[in-house]
């Protein structure tokens, strides 16, 4: 038996999990952090616009504060969010973007003096203090009151996760890569570790821990058209809802990014849109300032993406191959800007479509982007149902960002969370003790040798896992995306139960042996199954619009009704979810109103 | 008319004990947009899939998918096949540990160099993280960004004779890495601190200067700048070594 012990075991090395284990190591513990790809191709690399905290030190910034910052939070959420999580997270970032600075990242500074930038089409002018100059600056982002983005030009998710593993190295914190867990070593009342599975021999191993992190990041790979890496398939939320204790929450709150480019989804940032990029249609005529005056292209990313699918199905879309898609439009803020601040986007445009931004329109479509939903956890990162376990980063819901995240938001919750509940782990730690089962260590791997054993036997069938896979994508892009339905929900949910009855009958084309990648595909595709059902019966069962959950059936946000969060387990032997209910927030500082963007419906509490 | 692509891709997988290293041909037909991340995730679901290559942004930013392309090193996500001829060969980098068919071990390469070059902010100051942020040039910002670019492919590296003939070197991308530490100010470390990890044949005068590395680097850093201005700062001390000046 392989087997390996820590004090932490963290299971993932993007920017959450790096983060935690930073802390853990600083308080001396002993940390490991598991990652299917050396720690640095993490996905948090790929982020490019910014982090939000309210640092204020540009003009367009000048008096924001975490108070602010809460409110926008909240409001994006579209009151989905824990409130208490929001205000300890808003009260944090900016004291997490200064230890950012100390680390060595080069965030963008304010330069004094006069200088144009664009909103909607239109050029303006500001002036920033000379005081100020050399701090940090922001840029604006959607969904906002303030300037609050903190940047390095685009690529600021790649400059914050080479200065954490910088961090890393420096304190010795050890990363397994191509190590990829497979199940979660518990007995039904606390988490022990993992198993894992070796990407570059095939083989398992067990790893022990007095506390366990999910750090796994998001899993737009379950849907077809998403900005997601590739390996953003749900491993974190897969073994914890195999446990049948740890829910998912609101696994219905799945984000579509306005801008993915058309035919590959890859991601162009919200900054452009922020720094003064337009959209525009068939006709190359604006459009989103008509449906949000105020906001227009800069309202919150749901709100911008049904406006667009609706604009498309309007018959106002460009016709392609690839199907219908809109305009964006950069050309006007002009080669230096390009090349500097959007200097991916250009890098983008020209590799993967062959055009020039300068000159040419983007060709963009909403495609699936964050998810919101998470392992479920409480304002210390524990997760609900195991003890030891706990989760941080996309893979979490915590829940900061409800039924909508803000851009920005994202990459400063990795920050803020990893510190908070890295804290909160070197806390538990110490005063904890684990017994480890080697019984119950045994059994695990020999269960999991098994399935592998099975699917390249062909033990269960011979079903082809991509044609699986590629069924249930396209299941929910279908009929689980950015406008849903009851018709079209139902539908959904009775044809992935079919899909998973499906895959349970994978077989193995291939040997098997070795790193062998159509096994780690295999393994993982009941769980994707899974997870997949939970978002479309999650979805089916909230009768009400509310963020990115927008229901052409029930238009209206419903406090009355739906203020909570779905928490869905999986029973073994199931082919559904059981869905339990907890209200959205304890403490509620701001109580439930108007966006100020977005479809106004709403149906109050008291309303009878 | 589309081309039929014939791809010739290198095949081994070490932990199979009927493999032998070998070439597989693989036969597309081209798609409007193809990249060889379309085209080897098709082969990969469609043909044979044990086939083995990383993959993870697919968007030309992670640094995962270096490989060798016609003979040369390059990102495959980003390398479109309309830029290519009908005949393809793909094999693994050089240098680097082969995991198995295209795929190699970048991972423990990168962490061993950073580790020996102690790549992070070395400092004798405690940060207070209430106290208000220490200012910075932006001018100065965006030039450590230009250098912290790096996404550690390794294509300066597989394209480098001295990484290739000795194991030790620590190339291009190395010697880029102690350049942007050289530029930040919050890095208290002095010239000849960086001098006892670089001013060495592992490291900068190891180097032949033949460009190999400037040439395939898919960021297009400025390397060869960066090793002209190490050898001469690094040159300068050792001839101040050699007199015991500070
Ligand atoms: C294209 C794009 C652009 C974005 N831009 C922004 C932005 O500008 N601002 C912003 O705030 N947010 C942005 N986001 C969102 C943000 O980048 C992510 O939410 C965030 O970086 C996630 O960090 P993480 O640490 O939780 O996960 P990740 O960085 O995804 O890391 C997950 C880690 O888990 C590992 N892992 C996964 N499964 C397993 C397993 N089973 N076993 C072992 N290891 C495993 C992976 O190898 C990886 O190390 C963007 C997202 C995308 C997709
Ligand atoms: S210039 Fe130096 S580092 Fe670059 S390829 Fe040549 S020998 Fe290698
Ligand atoms: S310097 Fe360029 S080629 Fe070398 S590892 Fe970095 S990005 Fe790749
Ligand atoms: S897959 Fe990330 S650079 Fe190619």
């Amino acid at each position: 038996m392989d087997i390996e012990v820590t004090d932490i075991l963290c299971i993932g090395a993007g920017l959450a999990g790096e983060r935690v284990a930073v802390e853990a190591a600083a308080a001396g513990h002993q940390a490991i952090c598991l990652s299917i790809v050396p720690p640095r191709r993490s996905h948090s690399s790929a982020a490019q616009g910014g982090m939000q905290a309210s640092l204020g030190n540009s003009v367009m910034g000048e008096g924001d504060n975490p108070d602010v910052h809460f409110e926008d939070t909240v409001k994006g959420s579209d009151w989905g969010c824990d409130q208490e999580v929001a205000r300890l997270f808003a009260e944090t970032a900016p004291k997490a973007v200064r230890e950012m600075a100390f680390w060595g990242i080069p965030w963008n500074r304010v330069v004094p003096g006069k200088s144009t930038y664009f909103k909607g089409g239109e050029k303006y002018e500001k002036v920033e203090a000379k005081e100020k100059e050399g701090l940090i600056t922001a840029r604006s982002f959607g969904g906002t009151a303030k300037w609050r983005t903190c940047y390095t030009s685009d690529g600021t998710g790649h400059t914050l996760l080479y200065t954490m593993d910088n961090k890393v190295v420096e304190l010795g914190v050890k990363v397994h890569d191509r190590m990829e867990a497979v199940s979660l070593i518990h007995d039904g009342r606390t988490c022990m570790g993992v198993i894992a599975r070796c990407l570059s021999t095939g083989r398992l191993k067990a790893y022990l821990a007095k506390a366990t992190l999910i750090a796994t990041g998001g899993y737009g790979r379950i849907y077809r058209e998403t900005t997601n890496a590739v390996i953003n398939e749900g491993g974190g939320a897969i073994i914890a809802l195999d446990t049948g204790v740890v829910p998912i929450g609101n696994p219905e709150a799945i984000q579509f990014h306005p801008t993915g480019i058309v035919p590959t989804h890859i991601l162009v940032t919200e900054g452009c849109r922020g720094d003064g990029g337009t959209l525009l249609d068939v006709n190359e005529h604006r459009f989103m300032n008509e449906y949000e005056p105020e906001k227009a292209e800069l309202a919150s990313r749901d709100v911008v993406s049904r406006w667009m699918t609706h604009h498309i199905r309007k018959g106002l879309g460009v016709k392609s191959d690839y199907g219908d898609h809109l305009w964006l439009d950069i050309r006007h803020l002009g080669e230096k800007h390009i090349k500097t601040k959007l200097r991916e986007v250009d890098e983008i445009c020209h590799n993967f479509l062959g055009i020039d931004p300068l000159t040419q329109l983007i060709p963009v479509r909403p495609a699936q982007h964050y998810t919101m939903a998470g392992v479920r956890t409480d304002k210390d990162g524990a997760a609900y149902g195991l003890t030891g376990l706990f989760c941080a980063g996309e893979a979490a819901c915590w829940d900061l960002h409800g039924f909508n995240r803000l851009g920005g938001n994202s990459l400063a919750e990795t920050v803020v969370a990893g510190r908070i509940v890295g804290k909160k782990i070197a806390e538990f730690v110490n005063g904890h003790d684990v017994q480890f089962d080697t019984g119950l260590i045994r059994a695990n791997l020999k269960r999991e040798q098994e399935r592998m054993d099975r699917l390249a036997g062909c033990k269960d069938g011979q079903e082809n896992v991509y044609e699986v896979r590629n069924a249930m994508q396209e299941e929910l892009m279908e009929r689980v995306g950015i406008f849903r339905d009851h018709d079209g929900l139902q539908k959904a949910v009775e044809n992935l139960q079919g899909i998973y009855g499906r895959a349970q009958k994978v077989g193995l084309r291939s040997n098997g042996l070795g790193a062998n990648p159509e096994l780690s595909v295999a393994l993982k595709i009941n769980g994707m199954v899974r997870l997949a059902l939970c978002v479309a019966y999650g979805a089916l069962m909230r009768t009400e619009s509310r963020g990115c959950h927008a229901r052409l059936d029930y238009e209206a946000r419903n406090d009355r009704d739906w203020l909570n969060r779905t928490l869905a387990t999986w029973k073994e032997g199931d082919d559904l979810p059981t869905l339990n209910y907890e209200p959205a927030s304890q403490v509620e500082e701001l109580p439930p109103g108007s966006r100020g963007y977005g479809a106004t419906q709403v149906i109050s509490r008291d309303e009878t | 008319m589309s081309r039929r692509l014939r791809f010739n891709i290198f095949r081994y997988n070490p932990q199979d004990p009927h493999s032998t290293p070998h070439t597989d041909v693989f036969v597309l037909e081209e798609t409007d947009s193809m990249t060889l991340f379309i085209a080897l995730t098709q082969i990969r679901e469609e043909k044979d899939p044990s086939l083995q290559f990383d993959f993870c942004c697919r968007a030309g930013i992670c640094g995962s998918c270096a490989m060798v392309i016609n003979g040369r090193p390059g990102l495959a996500c980003k390398t479109l096949t309309r830029d290519l001829p009908d005949e393809i060969t793909l094999m693994p980098l050089p240098v680097f540990k082969l995991i198995g068919d295209l795929s190699v071990d970048t991972g423990t390469w990168f962490r061993a160099t950073n580790e020996k070059i102690g790549s992070w902010i070395h400092t004798r100051k405690t940060l207070d993280p209430d106290a208000r942020e220490e200012r910075m040039d932006n001018a100065l910002a965006e030039e450590i960004y230009e250098l912290e670019r790096c996404v550690e492919c390794g294509c300066c590296v597989a394209a480098c004779g001295t990484a290739n003939m000795r194991e030790d070197f620590l190339g291009a991308v190395t010697v880029n890495r102690i350049a942007r530490f050289m530029l930040d100010p919050r890095d208290e470390r002095a010239d000849k601190d960086y001098f006892e990890v670089i001013g060495t044949d592992e490291g900068i005068f190891g180097c032949m200067g033949l460009l190999g590395c400037e040439d395939v680097c898919p960021k297009e850093l400025p390397l060869q700048d960066q090793l002209g201005i190490i050898r001469r700062k690094m040159g300068w001390r050792a001839v101040k070594n050699l007199f015991g000046l500070k």
